[in-house]
């Protein structure tokens, strides 16, 4: 039995289930973020708050950064890429990132194609609104899919919208006729083999996180409730008056996600929680980029 | 015969299935609250140790989980499970404990070293092997049986009442080494 590299990197995103990814930009936050129990930490340059204060073009971060990072840590490190930036993809896989995030957090650096990742050995995780959005990214190579919500804001809404929306679909799919599924297919814009999968297993091929302005450990809990397998945590984390604290304190809240009594206890005295800007202040929808 | 398997962070499910094709009755234990029905054996899924770690400790499952494994309770540890039991964990700190090796985390590099493999285990014959940034047992003590290597590497043994395996039988079709534990199990309670 010979296994595929996609198999053993949609494997790896199974090994990160139940845990929670957090945004670093330092090896000091890496150390910071693997002592408060992060199942893996994203290597970036400025946070997405920053970023979108920042304004203007977003890249991948320096490979320098990254290798600090990489050094710093024994979880997985992931790293992210521009949409359509197959080079920077190609650099990422230089040096042996764990997963790459083919992200809109970055300035898109295609606005018609996606990375062709079945072309890379290193795995994918991409961010999806709905059910086509996420089959799509599948089809093109992703190992891992997360919602995208909002980044940088700390306003959870639009992951909510995310998470709810792929399932609903999800289950419209399951209640089809098979004969259904080829006009489903077309409607979705989707592969149809991907669309049986959904079907008959009434979830994605592959491990689902929540993402995107996820900020306290009930925005957490709250994910895992709507059928999210993880938690990524971006700016909430190192914006926060106590990233320490608050870090761990999300971390017991993934794990014991329906225990209200324990969520309690672990969300007394945070101090303050990123500030946070709502959808309708801000300008730019990171969301609606590439879909 | 009722198993707990430690669900925490990681691939707890996988190991739920197994159970599931085999027809074992088996709980999740998420907090210490999940240890008052008493259980007759104890899996460690992967994951990532570190998170483990600190998780069994915030959660007050570190103490009364190493009791009862040095009091002999049956475990099996899978990737992150092993470096959760070992002695000694190459520039790290050691979890349990409680088994008498050496781990080396991350041994064959980042994710591009993650691979799969066929290989000759102890009595069962050429099993499915699946390392996802796995580690390898460097050294082990003298009551350490070894039960499968890889390229000269250490990769499952057992001490007394411990199963290790740095890969991952619940990523594979194959049941054999969850039946072996099981039939570990069973002859340790006898």
């Amino acid at each position: 039995m010979e296994k595929t590299r996609y198999e053993l990197n949609k494997e790896l995103a199974q090994m990160l289930k139940g845990g929670v990814i957090m945004d670093v930009t330092t090896p000091e936050q890496a150390r910071i973020a693997q002592d408060a129990g992060a199942c893996a930490v994203m290597a970036l340059e400025r946070i997405p708050a920053d970023i979108r204060a920042a304004g203007g073009v977003s890249r991948m971060s320096d490979p320098k950064m990254i290798r600090g990072i990489q050094e710093a840590v024994s979880i997985p490190v992931m790293a992210k890429c521009r949409i359509g930036h197959f080079v920077e993809a190609q650099i990422l896989e230089a040096i042996e990132i764990d997963y790459i995030d083919e992200s809109e957090v970055l300035s898109p650096a295609d606005d018609v194609y996606h990375i062709d990742k079945t072309q890379f050995r290193v795995p994918f995780v991409c961010g999806a609104r709905d059910l086509g959005e996420a089959l799509r990214r599948i089809a093109e190579g992703a190992s891992m899919i997360r919602t995208k919500g909002e980044p940088g804001t700390g306003d959870v809404v639009q992951a909510v919208r995310h998470m709810r929306a792929m399932n609903a679909e999800i289950r419209r799919v399951q209640s089809l006729r098979e004969d259904e599924l080829f006009e489903a297919a077309k409607q979705l814009q989707v592969p149809v083999d991907l669309l049986r999968y959904v079907h008959e297993n009434g979830r994605l091929p592959v491990v689902n996180f929540a993402a995107g302005g996820v900020a306290t450990p009930a925005d957490a809990a709250l994910m895992m409730q709507l059928g999210a397998e993880g938690v990524f945590v971006g700016s909430g984390i190192f914006k926060s008056g106590n990233p320490a604290k608050r870090a761990a304190a999300i971390v017991q809240a993934v794990t014991n996600y329906t225990d209200a009594k324990l969520i309690a206890e672990v969300s007394a005295g945070l101090g303050e929680a990123m500030v946070g800007i709502n959808e309708n202040e801000i300008a730019l929808l990171m969301a609606e980029r590439g879909k | 015969m009722r198993v707990g398997i430690l669900a925490l962070q990681g691939a707890f499910v996988e190991h739920a299935a197994m159970l599931d094709r085999l027809g074992v009755d088996h709980f999740e234990i998420r907090q210490r609250r999940d240890l008052d029905v008493p259980f007759d054996a104890l899996i460690l899924p992967g994951g990532e140790s570190t998170t483990m770690g600190k998780l069994l400790r915030d959660l007050d499952l570190f103490e009364p989980l190493q009791t009862s494994i040095l009091q002999g309770l049956p475990v099996f540890g899978t990737c992150a499970g092993l470096i959760l039991l070992a002695r000694e964990v190459e520039g790290g700190i050691p979890c349990f404990g409680t088994m008498d090796i050496c781990a080396r985390r991350n041994a064959y590099g980042r994710q591009l070293g993650s691979f799969h493999t066929e290989q000759p285990f102890d009595g069962l014959g050429s099993i499915p092997m699946t390392f996802i940034r796995a580690p390898y047992i460097r050294s082990a003590g003298p009551d350490v049986r070894i039960l499968a290597r890889v390229d000269g590497r250490i990769v499952a043994a057992r001490q007394d009442n411990m199963l290790a395996t740095a890969f991952h039988p619940e990523l594979t079709e194959s049941l054999a080494v969850h039946r072996y534990f099981l039939d570990m199990a069973l002859s340790l309670a006898a």
